[in-house]
């Protein structure tokens, strides 16, 4: 029941970001993705082992606390937090969103998963999220976006990845989140390079390469 | 032992943070490929398995990482003559990088377990990212953005792929679900739908870091921005460690009942690189978008041997030598004309053998070489390719192999020929770069290399790339 309840909050939370242009609040909804997420790993779990504990807290602190920390430095250095123009407006977002939500739902009914209501839920709350940071990446224009939607596919799959939650190994998935944790630092990096260079974050701007 | 192999590049990242000396510090590279070569020699044959079962040295990691490790240790060779040039440059972040993919490129080929090789390959997309923004300059941000973009992307794509085929294994009732021994022998078990998606995933996101087409859009700005000596990096050595990672993938769908598909799904990657390259590769004026293009290509034609499978794997395996070490000597000499021209545009690049006569003349070379010069040994490999096809009855497949090299090998030479034949136009007094001991020892030692095994395979890598070539569903 916990289980259903958190999945369909974070199918709405997709909703939220898809609506919003303002990064503050991007950053905001992936914090709380990354609470949901740990809630949602310690919910479905049957037997509290000490490692399931370890895990909700490595969960809850990289992708609640320190990825949204990550994010809200590189935001600082920033003239403007708000996406002016971005390829795809909040109301067809929205709609968009939708679409690949319905979709979703209709993807995990057609996947052999045990008979359970929850299996199938986290297949359709798993694509949702990965479709809906697919479509971050491609309608916006901020580099920081981009990242938020590449954070919303990590999340997908990590929602995924519940459904083998009691056979991945605490070492493998603890590096998984390490690198996620570098990678939005390296990509941090990168984004404070692009404003000194192009004096905005606008990644419209970077198209100097092309045939 | 073979511990030693991520030992050794550990100690020289911390030694290039700290050591304060620069002309020592450009050595570490050096020191560390040697090091680590020296390891895999030591470990011949002893395929372990190490820490647990997690990692182990069986033929197929023997082989590729045998071929970064060359391509390495040349590589690195190459980087206290080219330091030296670029002395207002912070190199700290390049040598550090250097070091780090030199034990990362282990973790991956030896990787035993589909989590640890999710792990590795992403890693080496964050460890060779900052090499690619070396310059600094806005063109060579924006590649690096796009190289780590969707490079994670991709890899994202492939987690989500060994998730897949993780649940396939966990509804098949298997305990340790990643284990790639596990999966092999579970592989008919598995349930063909999630196999079928791990597969699509797997080959999308590792796709996606080797470069094939049209996954490859980040790879002409990355090589194109990117030093000459991080082009070689990349084209041989992380492009080798994404083979490696579809490779694992490979050897475990193929067998089951999803392998006809994940063949026909690589033949049609393959062909599609080679057309697409082809397409891109002609008129091409920027020099390092060219080779960019061709590693496309190459991806293709690796592919595309994976995907036929039998003989065809074999002549695969091989050709992913071929290919690091005649890119390696591309890039490198390309690397050097850029430093000599201040450009690596083709108007102004001409008269590249009267100018530098070693890299000249061995650009020339190599561009011959990867475009199937006997006896090259790139030639060894895509002839051994076509017999195979046209032999195998695919004919269509064939055709295409045949008119797709051709035309490749017209469009490329057009622009090779104008940049290293015609009077030079670039002063010397502008760029006084000359052609030095440092900077073209490394090119020459790998054109040697690339002839010597086009002529001669060696009994014992003989026997490695037999097995190798077993292990992917090949024939010996």
């Amino acid at each position: 029941m916990t289980v259903s309840l958190l999945l369909a909050v974070l199918m709405i939370s997709n909703f939220f970001v898809a609506a919003s242009n303002d990064l503050r609040k991007y950053i905001q909804f992936s914090a709380l993705q990354g609470w949901l997420l740990a809630a949602l790993l310690l919910a479905v779990h049957h037997h509290l082992h000490w490692y399931v504990l370890a895990m909700v807290a490595i969960t809850a602190l990289v992708k609640g606390w320190v990825i949204p920390r990550l994010l809200r430095r590189a935001l600082d250095g920033q003239s403007v937090t708000r996406e002016r123009s971005p390829y795809l407006g909040p109301t067809a977002s929205v709609l968009v969103c939708a679409v690949g939500t319905g979709f979703s739902l209709l993807v995990s009914g057609m996947m052999p998963l045990p008979n359970s209501h929850a299996a199938s839920l986290i297949v359709a709350t798993a694509l949702a999220t990965v479709f809906n940071g697919f479509l971050l990446l491609v309608s916006r224009r901020k580099a920081l976006t981009q990242v938020i939607g590449y954070l919303g596919l990590e999340n997908g799959i990590f929602i995924f990845g519940m459904l083998v939650v009691e056979d991945a190994p605490l070492l493998v998935e603890s590096a998984m989140l390490l690198d996620l944790v570098v990678g939005i630092f390296v990509m941090g990096i990168v984004i404070n390079h692009i404003q000194n260079a192009f004096s905005s974050t606008d990644t419209s701007r970077l198209s100097n390469l092309k045939e | 032992m073979m511990l030693l192999h991520f030992l050794f590049p550990a100690m020289g990242l911390l030694l290039a943070a700290l050591l304060p000396w620069r002309a020592a510090r450009t050595r570490l590279p050096l020191l560390v490929s040697l090091a680590d070569l020296a390891v895999l020699l030591s470990q011949w044959g002893h395929p372990g398995p190490f820490l647990g079962a997690w990692l182990s040295l069986d033929a197929l990691a023997t082989w590729i990482l045998l071929v970064i490790d060359v391509l390495m240790v040349l590589c690195a060779w190459y980087v206290p003559a080219y330091l030296a040039l670029r002395k207002d440059r912070n190199d700290r972040i390049l040598l550090m990088c250097l070091c780090a993919f030199c034990g990362l490129s282990a973790g991956v080929v030896t990787a035993q377990h589909l989590g640890l090789l999710w792990v590795m390959m992403e890693t080496t997309t964050l460890a060779t990212a900052p090499m690619v923004f070396f310059n600094r300059t806005p063109r060579s941000i924006e590649a690096a953005w796009k190289y780590l973009l969707i490079g994670s992307v991709g890899v994202a794509l492939a987690l989500m792929g060994t998730v897949s085929l993780s649940f396939a294994a966990h509804q098949a009732g298997m305990k340790e679900p990643l284990f790639i021994h596990g999966l092999i022998s579970a592989s008919d078990s598995l349930s063909a739908p999630w196999v079928r998606v791990g597969f699509v995933l797997l080959l999308v996101g590792y796709g996606t870091k080797m470069g094939l087409a049209p996954l490859h859009s980040w790879k002409p700005d990355a090589y194109g921005e990117a030093p000459g000596l991080v082009g070689a990096v990349l084209a041989g050595g992380v492009t080798s460690c994404a083979i490696a990672c579809l490779l694992r993938a490979g050897s475990i769908v193929f067998p089951g009942s999803q392998g006809p598909f994940a063949r026909e799904l690589l033949i049609g990657f393959g062909v599609l690189s080679l057309v697409w390259a082809m397409v891109f590769l002609v008129r091409q004026a920027d020099l390092k978008r060219l080779l960019a293009y061709s590693s496309v290509e190459h991806m293709g034609i690796i592919a595309l041997g994976i995907g036929v499978g039998g003989a065809a794997a074999r002549f695969a395996l091989y050709h992913l030598a071929a290919n690091a070490l005649v890119k390696c000597a591309l890039f490198l000499s390309v690397g050097n004309i850029h430093r000599a021209y201040l450009t690596k545009l083709l108007p102004e690049v001409t008269g590249a053998v009267r100018r530098l006569p070693v890299s000249g003349w061995s650009f020339l070379i190599a561009f011959l070489a990867i475009t199937a010069l006997p006896p090259f040994a790139p030639f060894y490999s895509e002839f051994g390719l076509i017999l195979t096809l046209l032999g195998g009855g695919r004919w269509i497949l064939g055709s295409i192999f045949l008119v797709t090299l051709a035309v490749i090998f017209l469009g490329m030479s057009a622009s090779v020929l104008r940049a290293v034949q015609g009077p030079s136009n670039a002063e010397p007094k502008e760029a006084p770069f000359r052609d030095r001991f440092g900077t073209t020892a490394p090119i020459l030692t790998a054109l040697a290399l690339a002839l010597l095994l086009g002529l001669w395979l060696p009994e014992p890598l003989a026997s490695v790339l037999s097995q190798a070539s077993q292990a992917v569903g090949g024939l010996p």
